[in-house]
């Protein structure tokens, strides 16, 4: 029988099987960040060890960072304590750090692709539930708690157990103002925020090969969103194209045989998955969450569901969701008011993503009543984003670019949503309070929240795709 | 932390709520700590109290119900989706919770308990509902976890179901082990795999595929259409 991409990687990296248990699976790479690592150290440090292979992680700051005036200490006492164990623990072992002011410091999973780190082949883990993100280079990637930050520091390897495994496909062209994003939401939204529990999943079809690097992370980076362990996409000529020249990318012979080992990254044609599901592209449309969890996701031209067309046991929490949201059912959702818009999180804040704002918002101005945040993803997008003059279009239209970190994403720095208002967000969760207490959050693409910026509304983009001069379609 | 469980026996705190996420057992904002203690006085923070204001519980929700107490907590299904933080393990935990009784869980808050000895016992849906009616119309109902024998009993009346968990974790959890130890155990075969590598992996494929082969089915797969 042919093998999936999935396995062929896997296998490559067990080292023991234990018996009726997991893998003990080794890790190429290891992503750390100041949040999810201090327990780890401490761990460590209590069972008199050192970081065994400490030239295997890479380390950054980016959840708990201001997004102004980074030059600066940290105000916040707590926060900046923990940047600072982050920089002790890592000069102690010899880890190699992007901290605050280096121009490689960004949220973890825009630097590692974009560094040339993340590789086609690669079991990768990183304390943070998107690490997802990097399965789009043809990658093993997923997130794991502290406890396993501490056994990969110790020894390089983690117990996991192998879990099963599923396709998606994705056919046919997608429709004009539709992108990655909406691809992830609507798959969301059909399977349900827990449909892929227990299982990997591979994304595959004609629509997610015509994908670029950038879009196909959006994809991986949700695959959490859905339960799934991971996501993954089979390397071919984009992700190639991508990576070569990138700084730890190979080179010269190197680069020739590590393509050449790459190519034989994918899933053979009589592989079998454990599940399988089948989407048409053109089916999709712009997509926006009215709810508190990813998966309830609707048309931005369509309604709030009725609780009659749900089944019995889920209204209960669908009910909770439309309070927080303050929203009724069968209501619209275009033209609903926002107050805030949110650009950025490991999903759509890499260069890419600003383009398609950019391509929407040139030579407009924002809504009076809203605030815009645009939080580039890394140094590098914000080093770009201002060599391609997008800095100028954003501030010409009243929009506030802050720099690199996680941000109004999770709200763990000062920049938070106020209680009750709306926020429009390029991010990845919409749960209660996790924009800020009481915040109410609609997740869409980056399109959506250019459109939503102008007119201070939810806002089906195409209006503006249509009399944009410049075609957002081959942004995309 | 408590190391090594076996039975535990109690009351039950019913959290009837599904999606139970990581950022409403711990919001982000407490994140700040280097330590793993103290998370529990900010577990459920923002369903705890009006304002983020400890002056302020919110009276209807279950924590704040003095009726119900225990080292059992039972929730509705896909509960500890979201974010992968283990201090959400560590808050449920350090709050007094040995157990916990869903119908679903998330991939990596499994795990996380796992590795807390926290236990994260899962349920058949119909009878987590049983648990669910008979916790609230008697907040004195007794539940027994029995982790050799990997059952799950209602005392009163002596319904139970088993539960599945992994063999290896099963040993870790009666004799205390952790997973550390056990890799630390494995550094020599982990430096040669380092040399040598897992070059010719066809074998582990093989003896993989003849176990599963057959449960592998659905080759045709779903075809989903939007609901819009
Ligand atoms: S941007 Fe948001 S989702 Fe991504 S790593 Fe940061 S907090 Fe997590």
């Amino acid at each position: 029988m042919g093998k999936t991409l999935f396995d062929k990687i896997w296998y490559k990296h067990v080292v023991e099987e234990v018996q009726a248990g997991p893998s003990a699976l080794y890790i190429d790479k290891h992503f750390i960040h100041e949040v999810t690592s201090p327990q780890a150290f401490g761990g460590l440090k209590k069972r008199g060890l050192k970081v065994f292979r400490p030239k295997q992680v890479v380390a950054t700051a980016d959840h708990n960072v201001p997004t102004l005036n980074q030059h600066l200490p940290i105000k916040e006492i707590l926060s900046r304590q923990q940047v600072e164990q982050l920089h002790e623990n890592c000069a102690e072992n010899d880890i190699e750090l992007y901290g605050l002011g280096h121009p490689y410091q960004g949220i973890v999973h825009v630097i590692g692709p974009e560094l040339g780190i993340t590789q086609p082949g690669m079991t990768i883990v990183c304390g943070d539930s998107h690490t997802s993100t990097h399965g789009a280079f043809g990658a093993i990637a997923f997130g794991i708690g502290t406890s396993e930050v501490e056994m990969v520091l110790a020894t390089q390897c983690v117990l996991q157990s192998k879990p099963k495994l599923m396709r998606i496909n994705v056919e046919g062209e997608l429709k004009r103002g539709v992108v990655s994003k909406d691809i992830i939401l609507f798959i969301i939204s059909t399977i349900s925020s827990s449909g892929a529990t227990g299982y990997f999943v591979e994304f595959a079809g004609s629509a997610i090969r015509n994908l670029s690097m950038e879009a196909r992370m959006t994809i991986c980076n949700m695959s959490i969103e859905m339960g799934a362990r991971g996501g993954m996409i089979a390397p071919d000529e984009t992700t190639f194209e991508y990576l070569k020249g990138r700084e730890f990318a190979p080179k010269g012979q190197a680069w020739n045989d590590a393509v050449a080992q790459w190519k034989t990254l994918f899933s053979d044609e009589d592989a079998v998955f454990d599940k399988e599901i089948f989407i048409e592209a053109a089916d999709i449309e712009p997509m926006i969450t009215y709810g508190t969890n990813p998966g309830m996701g609707i048309s931005v031209n369509g309604t709030v569901p009725l609780s009659s067309t749900l089944e019995e046991k889920d209204r209960a929490s669908y009910l909770k969701a439309l309070e927080y949201m303050g929203l009724e059912p069968g209501a619209a959702i275009t033209g609903k008011k926002i107050d805030y818009v949110f650009i950025g999180s490991c999903t759509n804040s890499r260069i890419e993503d600003l383009r398609l704002v950019a391509s929407v918002v040139k030579g407009k101005k924002k809504a009076d009543d809203v605030h815009v945040w645009v939080v580039p993803g890394s140094k590098q997008v914000e080093k770009q984003a201002i060599e391609e003059g997008i800095d100028k279009i954003f501030e010409a239209a009243g929009f506030e670019l802050r720099q690199p970190g996680c941000s109004a994403c999770l709200a763990m720095n000062e920049d938070k949503i106020p209680a009750g208002k709306y926020c429009i967000s390029t991010s990845n969760r919409n749960f209660e309070g996790r924009q800020g207490p009481n915040a109410r959050t609609f997740l869409v693409s980056p399109l959506t929240a250019a459109a939503a910026a102008i007119t201070g509304r939810v806002t089906d983009v195409r209006r503006f795709l249509a009399e944009s001069t410049e075609s957002a379609e081959n942004l995309m | 932390m408590s190391k090594s469980i076996n039975i535990i026996k109690g009351t039950a705190v019913p959290l009837a709520m599904e999606n139970v996420d990581t950022d409403q057992i711990i919001p982000a904002r407490f994140l700040k700590s280097t330590s793993r203690e103290g998370f529990g006085k900010n577990l459920f923070r923002d369903w705890r109290y009006n304002n983020d204001n400890e002056a302020e519980p919110k009276k209807d929700f279950i924590l704040n119900n003095p009726s119900f107490i225990g080292k059992i907590l039972v929730a509705g299904k896909n509960f500890g989706c979201g974010s992968s933080r283990e201090h959400a393990a560590w808050a449920i935990k350090d709050y007094g919770f040995d157990v916990v009784v869903s119908s679903f869980y998330a991939d990596i808050f499994r795990n996380n308990a796992l590795n807390n000895f926290l236990l994260p016992v899962q349920v058949s849906d119909s009878f987590l509902k049983k648990i669910f009616a008979a916790v609230q119309a008697d907040a004195s109902t007794e539940i027994e976890v029995n982790v050799e024998e990997q059952t799950i009993k209602l005392l009163a009346t002596g319904e139970e179901e088993n539960f599945d968990i992994n063999p290896y974790k099963k040993t870790c959890l009666l004799n205390g082990y952790d997973d550390i130890d056990y890799l630390l155990s494995l550094k020599g075969k982990i430096e040669t795999f380092e040399t040598s590598g897992q070059e010719d992996a066809d074998h582990l494929f093989d003896a993989e595929y003849k176990l599963i082969s057959k449960e592998r089915s659905n080759p045709n797969g779903n075809v989903y259409k939007p609901v819009y």
